[in-house]
């Protein structure tokens, strides 16, 4: 395994969280191309995103879920690439950053 | 006086920049009902200063603590930045984009960059040629019907642009060579009769470029999420208007085409102009 101790650490802890998104009307998204526009209402920030996160955010504002369920959600319904419970540790992790999902 | 749809009123300690403003303003109208949207007041930096070292300080509704005094000899300038200044942190009715406008059968073109990109000379250019002048600093964009306002203060022509546009405007009202400024030599001119007559007629945004001087001509299309960035750096509110700035900056990028191009002279960069406007 390549994972180190603090990451595999890092890992077992994301996978136990459960992650809800701001609600649907706390959002204006606007998709552009590639890239997609987020305005947060809250924080009156704008957000330049590209897949998955619109993906993410529009299956966690249906139900807060863990990791696990939300990763299986994202390949049934869209065809991702690099779906690893890496990268979308990484992902939900920078959304969190930015406000837009929270840990229940 | 009245810039566009906004009002500004102009103090000074001293008579020389009024007198200057009123000279070079002297086309322009006064604000509607005699209201100012913005007070900018020019004044002595400390009362010795008024003897020994003249120099002048921006204030105004909105102060900025960093803005260096200047000196007397540029108070011309001082109360134009000061303006500017008025219009980048207190407007709240239009998305702001530091960009020029000029205007022609009731579209608008926008040119943005950064500062040399030739924003201004393009624009000044452009008049010359029987476009309207809608700006050379600011555009304003109406968040409620997506139209570029026009706001056709003086052009402010720095360095070699001076020269290039005092040969193109034979007749045109230049202001005093104001020389070194921070920006270099600065030398303003009063927008012709039509930019300042009709300074009310809204346009129709159709093409907006993002002009770089000193490069071989090139040009390539620009995706609306770059430009949508390029054109949030380039206004001054957009995080002030808050919802409103996000709904009208994705309009503006959705609709319009946008286009980077390289130039290396002003006759190749009119050139390009003209062909990328056929077009859109």
């Amino acid at each position: 395994m390549g994972l180190t101790g603090s990451a595999m650490g890092k890992a077992m802890v994301m996978q136990a969280m459960i992650f809800r998104a701001e609600p649907a009307e706390s959002l204006r998204i606007q998709a552009l191309d590639d890239f997609t526009l987020i305005f947060h209402r809250r924080s009156g920030l704008t957000h330049l995103v590209t897949a998955p996160a619109p993906e993410i955010l529009a299956i966690l504002q249906e139900a807060p879920l863990n990791r696990d369920e939300l990763l299986a959600r994202l390949g049934e319904r869209y065809d991702l690439e690099d779906a690893s419970p890496a990268a979308l540790d990484a992902r939900l992790a920078e959304l969190i950053a930015v406000g837009l999902v929270e840990v229940q | 006086m009245r810039i566009g749809p906004v009002g500004f009123r102009v103090g000074s300690d001293w008579r020389a920049p009024i007198a200057e403003l009123e000279r070079l303003y002297a086309d322009y109208p006064v604000p509607e009902g005699g209201i100012p949207d913005f007070n900018v007041r020019l004044f002595a930096a400390r009362p010795w200063r008024r003897l020994l070292r003249p120099a002048v300080v921006l204030g105004g509704d909105f102060v900025l603590p960093e803005a260096a005094p200047l000196p007397l000899a540029q108070g011309l300038l001082a109360a134009e930045m000061a303006m500017n200044l008025q219009m980048a942190l207190g407007q709240r009715r239009y998305l702001l984009l530091h960009a020029s406008a000029v205007e022609r059968d009731g579209r608008a073109l926008l040119m943005t960059g950064l500062s040399g990109a030739g924003k201004s000379t393009l624009a000044a250019l452009l008049a010359a040629r029987g476009w309207r002048l809608m700006g050379d600093e600011f555009a304003l964009v109406d968040p409620a019907s997506g139209l570029i306002h026009a706001f056709p203060r003086l052009v402010s022509l720095k360095n070699e642009a001076i020269e290039v546009v005092r040969a193109a405007v034979p007749g045109g009202r230049f202001g005093p060579l104001i020389a070194g400024t921070p920006k270099g030599d600065i030398r303003h001119l009063v927008p012709q009769t039509q930019s300042i007559a009709r300074m009310a007629e809204p346009a129709q945004p159709a093409l907006i470029l993002f002009p770089r001087f000193g490069f071989e001509p090139a040009q390539r299309a620009l995706r609306a999420s770059e430009v949508f960035v390029r054109l949030t750096q380039a206004s001054t509110n957009y995080v002030a208007l808050g919802e409103r700035g996000f709904e009208a900056m994705v309009r503006l990028v959705r609709e319009v085409p946008a286009r980077a191009i390289d130039y290396p002279n002003a006759d190749a960069a009119l050139a390009q102009v003209e062909a990328l406007w056929g077009e859109s």
